[in-house]
């Protein structure tokens, strides 16, 4: 038995009351995450995963179950991870290098000490240049970088990226991802990343969960253990295609299931 | 000058052939017409300048003749040249400075009162949603009511002086301000809020960095709207009862038949208009410069 994981999302699940009843958005949910490790979770719209988000960013108070840190109890409670939603949400009356020290600005850091250790980390992954301009000048790509810088300079060893990548176009997207993945090879964070491209999930991760709807909940986890540093090589290999059949029969699975449901 | 001039046509003629016959076939109309994009030249600025300054000079002559020829009753209408005369001692024996001041302090800070206050309150709203429902009716009722109807009571209330022209400015101004950044409050995003509360804020740190900043915007928006508010309120104000002002001026002017006068006062008052609505206009551009986006 290994060390006490990073993140442990204990038998989570989130109910709503709706006019028809109870809808269970989330059935319990369980997730072991060891520190330093990126984890994806795939699925189809509709199966939870930014409810399990936000309840793992404490925005959202389950109905069951609990998150633990650290093996310590944070359901619910804030500012305890990195979290980087589908948009920018980049603050337009702010510079580059302003946007990015939000989350050390909030903690109650002084700004001079914020600015000083960003500006090099700005530099070095990408943004050189960048610094004082305001975000309305940047493209796509560069805006979702300072996004994620501004999620990684928050200090927390875990962080949520809900589909980052989802708006980019197709090159855009590949350099951003070997982007992060060095990113993640620097600082050394726990990572769960949301995303529909099962590609994606399996190039960048090692573990990916695959996840069901009505109600929400992992149904199968799958290990990639290809070697890192990855090449984009690796995803012609056998052990890549293999991954990406089981995360396609799954999902397939379980649109018929929901085609099924409906019919009856 | 002559060559350039037939050189097309002989070209065309001679059987530039596409471009030629074409041109022939859209002449006599079989098909399509050729069209062009329509462009109006602009004129030099001086043109325009001039243009203006003739009609205004145009106007005023007229009006003088029609005047001195009887045309026009000049009891009723008065006339430039007496306009003119009575603007001079306007300034030089009357009370201009007095009631110029006058008017524009209470121009001034009826709509210093009431941009701010009505922000503040607008800006409130966004701390509860409960306080927010339980007041926007009354802000609602105040604002669809005739601000001006309330004027006399104003007036009663805070006397004949500054106050009260002061007061009936901050009137009109307070609402409008209120509901336009209540308007920015309710389009912050909730995803901006929730990845702030991601990062542990408080409520406090959420409105000082997300809220105000976002809505500042919303705010100096109604400031040219206010400024021109606030001048009729004070106006209004000082017709109904004040000791100063150009208001008074013109109501005064007005029952002793003063047509002259009234002409004069509210020439003034307009050039007030314009270099306060100039300068707003100015701030504004320098407030909006500082948050650029």
């Amino acid at each position: 038995m290994c060390a006490a994981p990073k993140l442990r999302v204990d038998s989570v699940g989130m109910a709503f009351a709706t006019p028809s009843g109870m809808f269970q958005a989330l059935a319990p949910v369980t997730l072991s995450i060891p520190q330093g490790r990126f984890v994806s979770l795939i699925g189809p719209s509709g199966c939870g995963k930014s409810t399990l988000f936000n309840i793992i960013a404490g925005l959202l108070q389950p109905t069951a179950g609990c998150v633990m840190i650290d093996n310590l109890d944070a359901t619910g409670t804030i500012g305890r991870v990195g979290y980087m939603l589908q948009k920018d949400l980049l603050l337009p009356w702010r510079t580059v290098l302003d946007n990015v020290i939000l989350g050390m600005e909030i903690q109650g850091r002084s700004l001079r000490e914020a600015r000083k250790r960003a500006l090099p980390l700005l530099k070095r992954y990408g943004l050189s240049g960048f610094e004082y301009l305001y975000p309305s000048s940047l493209s796509g790509g560069m805006r979702q970088r300072a996004a994620l810088l501004r999620t990684l300079l928050f200090d927390t060893d875990v962080i949520l990226l809900d589909e980052p990548f989802g708006a980019l176009d197709a090159q855009t997207k590949l350099q951003m991802q070997e982007w992060l993945l060095q990113l993640w090879g620097d600082f050394g964070k726990t990572v769960i990343f949301v995303t529909h491209d099962i590609e994606e999930a399996i190039y960048l991760s090692d573990e990916v969960h695959v996840m069901a709807t009505r109600p929400g909940r992992v149904i199968e986890t799958i290990a990639v253990t290809i070697e890192r540093p990855r090449l984009r090589r690796s995803t012609m290999t056998r052990e890549f295609l293999a991954a990406k059949e089981r995360c396609l029969e799954l999902l397939a699975a379980d649109r018929n299931t929901a085609l099924l449901e409906k019919v009856a | 000058m002559d060559a350039p001039v037939t050189m097309p046509e002989a070209a065309s003629v001679e059987g530039m052939a596409g471009v030629g016959s074409a041109r022939a076939q859209a002449r006599a109309g079989s098909l399509q017409a050729v069209r062009r994009l329509p462009v109006e030249r602009e004129w030099p600025f001086w043109v325009i300048l001039t243009a203006q300054l003739a009609i205004l000079a145009a106007a005023t002559a007229l009006w003088e003749i029609a005047a001195r020829t009887r045309v026009l009753d000049a009891f009723f209408w008065s006339e430039p040249s007496a306009i003119f005369k009575t603007l001079t001692i306007f300034f030089t024996a009357g009370d201009a400075w007095t009631d110029i001041g006058f008017t524009f302090r209470s121009t001034v800070f009826g709509f210093l009162i009431g941009t701010i206050t009505g922000s503040v309150l607008g800006l409130s709203f966004w701390w509860s949603r409960n306080y927010a429902a339980i007041v926007m009716p009354y802000v609602i009722c105040f604002e669809s009511l005739p601000k001006l109807a309330l004027a006399p009571l104003i007036v009663l209330v805070f006397g004949l002086g500054l106050a009260s022209k002061i007061a009936t400015a901050t009137a009109l101004t307070l609402v409008v301000s209120t509901l336009t950044t209540y308007a920015g409050v309710k389009a912050v995003d909730p995803d901006g809020e929730r990845l702030f509360y991601s990062l542990g804020a408080t409520r406090m740190q959420v409105f000082r960095k997300l809220v105000i900043p976002f809505c500042l915007p919303w705010i100096i928006s109604v400031l040219r709207v206010n400024i021109g508010l606030a001048l009729t309120g004070a106006i209004v104000g000082e017709f109904i009862a004040s000791e100063h002002g150009l208001g008074r001026a013109i109501l005064y002017a007005g029952q002793t038949y003063d047509i002259a006068l009234v002409w004069v006062a509210v020439l003034v008052l307009s050039s007030l208009a314009v270099v306060m609505y100039v300068a707003v206009s100015w701030l504004e551009r320098l407030l909006l410069k500082g948050m650029k986006h």
